[in-house]
Parts: structure tokens; C-alpha cells; sequence
């Protein structure tokens, strides 16, 4: 190479816009992929999200057996919304698929006999036409079978690319397939598949039942749910990722649309490394990166401190107002150091005591929400409780320590159920003391309907070893007309 | 079977006359009118005890005789064995899991034809009231809301509306199989052409197709484009036409 930097200055110019590192990585492109020989068959080891199969870089090149089946099913997008989602192996996002560079994969494509539709795949990692879109496209009850070898080592979105294109995204047909570079990429300790898409229901956020696609909004990309794989609370409480003090964690991002591209980010973390794009590039030391839609990232970030990192869509709305939430769990000693914890904590109000309030949402919710036991009641309440409280409050009402008051044994709530009648409708700012101890915080008032309040606060009575009273909503109607100005 | 509802079936009820017309098709990039003649169809879809009577009366049509270049493996598939349904779906629900074939011969023995994909798609733009109803939101949101439905298959003929024709179920319970089911846009050979692929893959969604009444059409010729004339599917039943 250098021998011929001297010979003509023009390839001098080319030479040093080109720089070094590619010229480095042009020796591992000249080992022309299409030739690589591919040595015995096996079937490929597929995942459900958040989970990936095992690394498959160091083996040789193979004829890889893949079977996917498309299910058209119907689903829970939060809790009492259902939605039908159309699935690539039964999951949204659809099964991990893990390649190695120069694999041959033979794909089986089985569209469900119970399924309404004709299917297709469009594997971003294919080089042909439409992706396999072309050679997949399978009616109901019946399989379609094509091979393909993969080129280019990298992290691909796959999904269906049958007419209405736009609605099989929607519906949730996307998923990943990953392609190792020979030797496969550097070990780590945690690696989690997670996948954003939007969605568009005919119910607004939250409305309860069967929740049909709505063309029009979609349309409009005027998005209902924006979701981590495929649901609200999918990668939240039990379901969360986790991983121990001191691990490296790679996560393999991508982003279905159909719409939205997503601001990638993990709250209280940096990412290390971030394969841009999913591609060769890496860039170091990012904060949000982003992943378009039909597109993927890997990010790779060691965890220092235990605690729960918040996966969002910096597109901030979407992840408090439309579900693109996530949590890693970490577990281990504490590094005060690298992280202290609160260290002083106090009020500041400088624009007066006035409370806050959250939005009025339309005239629809008033309309639900009327319980005839009180074990329905309880049942509601856990809904408005998912919806509204669980942020601060926590899913065992356990709360978060210097910041939000437990609900669970809380001796503050059991002694005085109009008092709790009056802090949700009308929220709470101030010292209070929680089991004994001491919270100085800001609680916004809640704008629901009596019932929604009788409800919610009979869930949070009947749970977590407290007293089980039982709130009417008329008692909440007398307290709102007290306490009304 | 216990049920009074068997009484009232498509033979009994038989078809109604279509007045025949000129319509834009929602396919192609043109916009040329089509013409349709006045013909008959029927009011219902073929039921699976209508079925059972077929295969009674023409062995050759039973699930052991059908040759595989006619009804591939998936013909009649949920029957309990050639002469009996299975109990899980009612003996009133369409019947499904037949080819173009077997429907086309059906037909065929009844005096009848299978409707060509003008005429199904003539009728089937009919609401309640009107017999163009492609511009009504409600009525496009109903076609797709079914489209995502699953299972629609088990229901009985005439469990969804009764439209301006006076003909039940075109949309909501199956799919039916059209004479020219394969000849627009995409068929099983026409699918290796990149001109026609072009209408109902990526390019597609994004050419004048943003009204809702394209996008169920779209899915309607898509999944037409995805069947060949031997394939038997669970959504996928018929009903016969005539000419006046």
C-alpha cells in the first residue's frame, strides 16, 4: 500500500482521505465473503426478546437452517388492552436470528394455517431482491423455503414486506438478525435483545378492551404506544433486564418503525461503545444515539454502580406518556465514589406552593370505570394504579427511598383513608412521615373520576399488608366537594 | 346438530340478481372503468354441510380421491375423515380448506360458475345502504377490523351484514375464491415479474394507495396474489354466480 502512495500524488490525496484504519479494513473485505466455504448444517438456536442466542462467531461457516412461523395472535399491549398482533415466531419483535459471516442460511417460512393473511420476510441482511420479500411470499397454511449467504457482517432489521406494508410493521412484524464477523465480536458478560416500535390503536392510551389498528393514525404517525418489545412494561418489574456490578452489557438495539425513529438512551449510563448503526463504525462515550426506523444500534456499556437504569426514548413523552420504558436491573456493593447517593435534600419552591396538576384526559374515562364488587373494583384500580402511580410508587408499593413514600404497610395511608382520598385528588407538598420516616416531597394531583379513585385506592388497600379498607365513590365525591374551589 | 338455523341455508335462499355497472376497480395505475353485466350470486357463502352433500354426491371430490395437482395436502384437512366434519366448527360455517378447483367444480354441477374478481369486488363495495360505499370511513374500518380478526371461520353464514345487494358475508367470516382470482397484478407466475411486484411490495403503500378502502383491497389481491389454483386454506371458501 505505501509503495504506491509514492508513486502519484493523486493517489496520495486519495490515500489520506481514505486513512489508515480503512485501509486496514479493506485486507478483511478483500477476503471476498461470497467464497468463504461453508462446512456441515445445523439449525439455528432462535430467541424470544429480551434474550439472544449464543454467540456464533467462532464457529466455521455453515448451511444454517432457519424456521420461522407467523402467527397472527391476539396480545396484551398494557394491562386490560388487548391487540392482535401479527408475529414472527410468536413475539414482537420476532425471534433473534445469530449468522456468522458466510453462512448459508436455508429459511423456512410457515405462515400458521389459522392465519387470516399472506406473509413475506425482507431480511435487511440479504443481498437480493426485496430482501427474500419476493421468494417468501406465503399463503396461509403453507411454507415457503429460500437460501441466502450473508455478506456483510452486522446487526439487521428484518420484517414483513407484504402489502400493506406499512400495517404488517405496525402490527408488530420486525425483529433482528445478527451477523458476526469471522471470530465473532468481543466477549461480554450480558448480551439483551430490545426492540422499539409504535403502534396505533382506535383507543386512546390506556382505553381498555380489544383495541383494533387504526389506519388513519398511522397515517398521520400519530403514534398511541411507543414500546420496547411490543408491549408496555415489557422490559419493567419482574420483567426487567439485569445484570451484576462490574459486567459489560451489550444490547443489540433496533427499531421497527413503522414511523418513529428513536433517541436511544439509558438513564445514569454512557455508552462505551456504540456500533453505529449497526454497522463496523464505533463510536465512544455516547449519551443518546439514534436508531432509525428499520434500523439498529449495538450499544455496549460497563455497569459501575447497582441501582435500576431506566432504557427510554429520549423523545421524552414517548417513554412516560407511551410506554418506551425499560429497566436493567444491577445488583452489587455500591461505589460511593463513582456515585454517592443524596446527600442533602430540601424543598425548593420558588414560583409559591401552588400544586401541580396533570393533564385532564377526555370525557372517555369519566365514562368507564364503574365497579359492581369490590373485587372488580380492586381489579380497575390495579389498571389505574399500572397506569398512574407505579412511576413513583413502584410495583410492590414499596416506593423509592429519599423520594417517594412507600404504599405497602404504610402506617401514614391506613390511618386516614379521607386524607388519602384528599392526596390524590388534590395532591400533597410537604413533610411527611412514612413508617417513621421523614419524606419532603411533591405528590401531583391526579385527575380522575370518583370512581377511578374509589378503585385505585381500593387496590392499594387490599394489597401489601394494608388494612383492606373499602372507599366509595361517593365518600370521594364529598371529599372533591369539600375541598373544591 | 340442534339448531333451526340449518333450514335456512343458501340453496333454500339462492341468489339474488346484481344489476350490473361500471366501476374503477381499486387496482391497477389507471384509472379505466370496468364493466359488469347483470349476473346472479349467491345470497351466502357455501356452507360445509352444503360441502358434505358435494363430496356425497361426487366421490371423486372426497379427501382420499382429490388428486394432489387439484387440492394439495390441505384440502378438507379438519375433517374427521372423508363423509364427516369435525364438531368443533359448526356444519353452518363456510366451508374452507377447498381449491380452485374443487369450488370451481362445485359451481359448475349446481349450473353455476364461480364469480370472476370484477363481479366479487362489484358487490362486495355494497354497505348496508349503498351500493358504492368506498368512501365510508366506517365501512373501510369494518373491512379491515376483520382482516385483523382471528378465526372468523368458524362462524355461520349470515352472521354479519346483509348489504345493498341483499348478499351476506362477503366481508367478516372468508375469503372466496374468484374465477380469475390470479390475474391481476399478481399471480403464481406473474409474482417472478418485477414490474407487477412492484404494485403490491415496498413501492406499493406509497403510490396514491393512502384511502382505506385501497389498503383492504390491497390485502384483498395481495393474499389473492399469495394462493395457486391446487391450495386449500382455513380462510379461504366461495360462493357461486350466474350469468342473467
Amino acid at each position: 500500500m505505501k509503495i504506491k502512495i509514492y508513486t502519484s500524488t493523486l493517489l496520495l490525496t486519495f490515500f489520506v482521505i481514505g486513512c489508515t484504519e480503512s485501509s486496514k479494513k479493506s485486507e478483511l473485505v478483500n477476503k471476498d465473503p461470497s467464497s468463504i466455504v461453508v462446512k456441515g448444517e445445523s439449525v439455528a438456536n432462535l430467541t424470544a426478546p429480551p434474550l439472544v442466542p449464543d454467540p456464533v462467531g467462532t464457529r466455521e461457516a455453515t448451511k444454517l437452517i432457519v424456521n420461522m412461523e407467523i402467527l397472527e395472535e391476539e396480545g396484551e399491549m398494557t394491562d386490560g388492552v388487548k391487540y392482535v398482533y401479527w408475529t414472527f415466531g410468536g413475539s414482537v419483535p420476532g425471534s433473534f436470528i445469530r449468522t456468522r459471516v458466510g453462512d448459508e442460511v436455508e429459511f423456512h417460512l410457515k405462515n400458521h394455517p389459522d392465519n387470516k393473511l399472506p406473509h413475506n420476510i425482507d431480511l435487511h441482511a440479504v443481498t437480493g431482491p426485496g430482501g427474500g420479500a419476493t421468494s417468501s411470499f406465503v399463503a396461509p397454511g403453507h411454507e415457503k423455503v429460500f437460501n441466502f449467504k450473508v455478506l456483510n457482517e452486522g446487526l439487521y432489521v428484518y420484517h414483513c414486506a407484504t402489502a400493506p406494508v406499512g400495517m404488517h410493521i405496525a402490527n408488530g412484524m420486525y425483529g433482528l438478525i445478527l451477523v458476526e464477523p469471522e471470530g465473532g465480536l468481543p466477549p461480554v458478560d450480558k448480551e439483551y435483545y430490545v426492540m422499539q416500535g409504535d403502534f396505533y390503536t382506535k383507543g386512546e392510551y390506556g382505553e381498555p378492551g380489544t383495541q383494533p389498528f387504526d389506519m388513519n393514525k398511522a397515517v398521520n404517525e400519530d403514534a398511541d404506544y411507543v414500546v420496547f418489545n411490543g408491549k408496555v412494561g415489557s422490559l419493567t418489574g419482574d420483567n426487567a433486564i439485569t445484570a451484576e456490578v462490574g459486567e459489560t452489557v451489550r444490547l443489540y438495539v433496533g427499531n421497527g418503525g413503522p414511523n418513529l425513529v428513536s433517541s436511544f438512551h439509558v438513564i445514569g449510563e454512557i455508552f462505551d461503545n456504540v456500533y453505529i448503526e449497526g454497522g463496523n463504525s464505533i463510536n465512544k462515550n455516547v449519551q443518546t444515539t439514534l436508531v432509525p426506523a428499520g434500523g439498529s444500534a449495538i450499544v455496549e456499556f460497563k455497569v459501575d454502580v447497582p441501582g435500576t437504569f431506566i432504557l427510554v426514548d429520549h423523545s421524552i413523552f414517548r417513554a412516560f406518556n407511551k410506554g418506551a420504558l425499560g429497566m436493567l436491573k444491577v445488583e452489587g456493593p455500591d461505589n460511593k465514589t463513582i456515585y454517592s447517593g443524596t446527600v442533602q435534600e430540601g424543598i425548593y419552591l420558588p414560583e409559591g406552593t401552588s400544586n401541580q396538576e396533570m393533564p385532564t384526559q377526555g370525557n372517555e374515562s369519566a365514562e368507564t370505570g364503574k365497579a359492581n364488587s369490590i373485587e372488580e373494583s380492586i381489579e380497575l384500580g390495579r389498571q389505574i394504579y399500572i397506569r398512574t402511580c407505579f412511576a413513583c410508587h413502584q410495583s410492590e408499593g414499596q416506593g423509592i427511598p429519599n423520594a417517594f413514600p412507600p404504599l405497602a404497610k404504610s402506617d401514614f395511608l391506613n390511618a386516614n383513608p379521607n386524607r388519602a382520598i384528599g392526596t390524590v385528588l388534590n395532591g400533597l407538598t410537604g413533610e411527611i412521615e412514612v413508617n417513621g420516616v421523614k419524606y419532603n416531597s411533591i405528590m401531583t394531583k391526579q385527575n380522575l373520576t370518583d370512581e377511578e379513585v374509589a378503585n385505585v385506592l381500593n387496590y392499594v388497600y387490599s394489597q401489601w399488608g394494608n388494612n383492606k379498607t373499602e372507599v366509595k365513590p361517593n365518600s370521594v365525591k364529598s371529599i372533591r366537594e369539600a375541598t373544591d374551589h | 346438530m340442534v339448531m333451526t338455523f340449518i333450514n335456512v341455508n343458501a340453496q333454500s335462499v339462492g341468489m339474488v340478481e346484481i344489476k350490473g355497472g361500471a366501476f374503477v376497480p381499486l387496482y391497477g395505475n389507471d384509472s379505466v372503468k370496468v364493466k359488469v353485466d347483470d349476473f346472479f350470486i349467491d345470497v351466502f357463502p357455501i356452507t360445509r354441510e352444503e360441502y358434505l352433500q358435494f363430496v356425497k354426491d361426487n366421490p371423486y371430490w372426497q379427501r382420499s380421491n382429490a388428486k394432489k395437482i387439484f387440492a394439495d395436502g390441505n384440502y378438507l384437512i379438519n375433517w374427521y375423515n372423508d363423509l364427516h366434519l369435525n364438531e368443533d366448527t359448526p356444519p353452518q360455517a363456510p366451508i374452507t380448506n377447498v381449491s380452485w378447483f374443487a369450488a370451481k367444480r362445485y359451481c359448475e354441477i349446481q349450473g353455476k360458475r364461480l364469480p370472476t374478481m370484477d363481479e366479487w369486488e362489484f358487490v362486495a363495495m355494497a354497505n348496508e345502504k349503498l351500493p358504492d360505499a368506498r368512501t365510508d370511513s366506517l365501512y373501510n374500518q369494518y373491512i379491515l377490523n376483520w382482516y385483523e380478526t382471528p378465526k372468523t371461520f368458524n362462524q355461520q353464514i349470515g352472521s354479519t351484514f346483509k348489504n345493498y345487494w341483499g348478499v351476506y358475508d362477503l366481508h367478516g367470516l372468508v375469503w372466496e375464491w374468484t374465477l380469475d382470482f390470479n390475474s391481476v397484478l399478481l399471480s403464481g407466475e406473474s409474482r417472478k415479474d418485477v414490474d407487477n411486484d412492484r404494485n403490491l411490495f415496498c413501492g406499493s403503500g406509497s403510490i396514491g394507495a393512502t384511502d382505506l378502502m385501497n389498503y383492504a383491497a390491497f390485502m384483498r389481491y395481495a393474499f389473492r396474489g399469495s394462493i395457486k389454483a391446487n391450495y386449500s386454506v382455513k380462510n379461504l371458501g366461495f360462493r357461486c354466480a350466474k350469468d342473467k
